[in-house]
């Protein structure tokens, strides 16, 4: 079981690896997907790994860890909810940008807020 | 006895977020009045801590009174308590400068995000407990999220989509080390840390080190450290001005975790790490100098030269934190209180430049801005805060530093030195720029702006510079004490009554 858990988290990994270094932003939220899987799994076993175990001292010979437990759930509710977050974003960037490249252009902070208005005003055609 | 005000700097923010997302939503007034009177309470509420933990020691605060190290407790000693107080002075002069400038009206929630910044990274100082810091570092993180893209644009978008991506990265391995820490130890409460890895076995060692330096990783990214500073430029130069200037204590929350890891709980002298922290981050502490300082001088646009400086003042930063000795890290604690303030003061003058001009490149000319008198001298005095001239307190920080370093005179002497050098070049090269090499050709109306609340923000921060210039002589008492205790934790450990019944 240990070798079967073991290459589970390190298949994942290297999974989320490769896609967060992926050049669009659709690729990248998976492979953070992925790296979360392989770390939320790497986190339950370093309660250690037990069968057919409460989490209770004392009931029997062995005892599941419970509080790993715990933190896989507030690590699962956390990634869950930062990749709902970077999923709006990205949808947010996509749509303004045309396209979901994640590098940035060369001169692509050399606007101020205030041509940045302008153009959205000129593109959207709002002039009085 | 158990003070509940320890709880407040987390508890206060975020039920003002809460209130105004409920009770206030769409009504800027009631917002910023709400904002403003909880930013002073909270500065209030940190002098107090503040004293206490000065007169005190160090104190804990037990989460649903569960005894450690099974329940979360915070700890309230003097550092904590120090960047406590520095969060609520610069969460004063950002919402001041932010309603001052208008920046909150161009975008939703601006205030009740502020709030939840404010909340993890005053729960991020004050925890005792390794995964409530991740927990911390997440809230703050998700609040920082939402302010970077705030008022919104395709460019500023996807810079923080990068921005994310990276965290999120960092928050991956921030729960890879914890994991290998629990696995190792079956604790995270770091006062209990710091007690069981000296009695660790021998077989045990090599997977401390690794957790070591995968936290160290972490917190170099929160730091901005070389080679994991890349997310810094492009995050800070695309955030809203203010927005930058408070990300200038998120950096700090790095230094901050380093320095708490590096002398509770990986100390000098714990044989399983040794002096692993001290050789991966002074090399690094001084490469990041280097980078900033060239960054400084390349820059294309004002936002992103002021970010390269930050880049560079983390530098700074950690060449006295990696050292981890008493007088190294009271240097460093100076320097990071001058850092914050003079960093976010950069910012805000950045950002009441580009508002006043039509594009935010160096290059090329623009009609002079509107009240260029006012803001050239406030330029002036944030740079020289910034390269580290005389008479502001970056020359006593870097002093200081100089001062601690005596022994390593050939690399460090020589890299602080060289890179301020640089970097006065990169400051006045903009600063000519931008407010000489004006035209009055293709000039448009520019009307002065008034904003007295926003120019009273960007000069009380320099004025606490000059503050806490005068005061060198005091503050660094106090800081000298203040890094002796962090190397001698027992007082940290006791306060959190490790085992006790409660």
């Amino acid at each position: 079981m240990e070798a079967l858990v073991a290459s589970a988290i390190g298949l994942l990994t290297a999974v989320g690896i490769y896609m967060i270094l992926r050049l669009r932003t659709f690729p990248v939220i998976l492979g953070l997907t992925f790296l979360s899987y392989g770390v939320n799994v790497f986190l339950f076993a370093s309660g250690r790994l037990t069968l057919n175990a409460a989490p209770i001292i004392g009931r029997g010979d062995t005892y599941a860890d419970p509080l790993p437990q715990a933190l896989v759930l507030t690590a699962i509710v956390i990634s869950f909810g930062m990749t709902a977050v970077l999923m709006i974003m990205a949808i947010g960037g996509h749509l303004e940008a045309g396209h979901d490249k994640v590098n940035m252009a060369e001169d692509d902070d050399t606007q101020t807020d205030a041509q940045t208005e302008a153009q959205t005003e000129a593109q959207t055609g709002d002039k009085p | 006895m158990m003070s509940h005000w320890i709880i407040a700097p987390v508890v206060l923010p975020s039920l003002v977020a809460a209130l105004m997302v409920i009770t206030m939503r769409g009504d800027l007034l009631l917002q910023r009045v709400a904002g403003v009177a909880s930013v002073l309470a909270l500065n209030g509420i940190a002098l107090a801590l503040l004293w206490a933990a000065t007169v005190h020691g160090p104190e804990a605060y037990f989460l649903g009174d569960w005894p450690a190290p099974f329940g979360i407790v915070l700890v309230l000693d003097r550092l904590s308590a120090l960047m406590v107080a520095l969060l609520a002075a610069l969460a004063l002069a950002v919402v001041l400068y932010a309603i001052g400038s208008g920046w909150d009206a161009k975008g939703a929630h601006f205030h009740p995000l502020l709030q939840f910044l404010l909340m993890g990274i005053g729960g991020a100082f004050l925890t005792g407990d390794a995964f409530n810091l991740f927990v911390f570092f997440e809230v703050l993180l998700i609040a920082s999220y939402g302010l970077m893209v705030h008022a919104g644009g395709g460019t500023r978008t996807r810079a923080g989509i990068q921005y994310v991506a990276f965290n999120l990265v960092g928050s991956s391995l921030f729960l890879f080390a914890l994991a290998l820490i629990y696995g190792v130890t079956g604790t995270l409460n770091m006062a209990d840390l710091a007690e069981k890895l000296p009695t660790l076995p021998e077989g045990d060692a090599a997977l401390i080190r690794v957790a070591a330096v995968m936290l160290i990783m972490v917190f170099a990214i929160k730091g901005a450290l070389v080679p994991l500073q890349f997310w810094l430029p492009g995050t800070y130069a695309n955030a809203p001005g203010v927005v930058a200037a408070m990300f200038a204590v998120m950096t700090k929350v790095g230094a901050y975790a380093t320095l708490r890891f590096g002398t509770l709980v990986f100390p000098p002298s714990l044989a399983a790490t040794g002096d692993l922290l001290q050789s991966l981050i002074l090399p690094a502490g001084l490469v990041t100098l280097v980078v900033g300082a060239v960054g400084v001088l390349g820059a294309t646009t004002l936002p992103r030269l002021v970010a390269f400086g930050a880049i560079a003042s983390m530098g700074t930063a950690f060449i006295a934190i990696g050292a981890f000795t008493p007088e190294t890290t009271a240097a460093a604690l100076y320097y990071i209180i001058h850092s914050t303030l003079a960093t976010a003061a950069m910012f805000l003058v950045a950002d009441l430049v580009t508002r006043r001009r039509p594009h935010a490149r160096l290059e090329g000319t623009a009609p002079p801005i509107a009240q260029t008198g006012l803001i050239a001298s406030l330029y002036l005095a944030a740079a020289v805060a910034m390269a580290g001239m005389p008479p502001l307190s970056g020359f006593i920080g870097k002093l200081l530093i100089l001062d601690a370093f005596r022994d390593q005179t050939a690399l460090v002497w020589s890299t602080i030195l060289g890179s301020s050098f640089l970097m006065i070049l990169g400051y006045a090269r903009a600063g000519s720029r931008v407010f000489w090499k004006v035209s009055a050709l293709d000039a448009q109306p520019n009307e002065p702006r008034p904003e007295p609340l926003a120019f009273t923000a960007t000069i009380g921060l320099l004025v606490a510079l000059a503050v806490l210039t005068i005061l060198a002589g005091p503050i660094t008492g106090w800081l000298t004490e203040t890094a002796a205790t962090l190397y001698a934790p027992d007082g940290y450990i006791t306060a959190t009554q490790l085992g006790q019944e409660r």
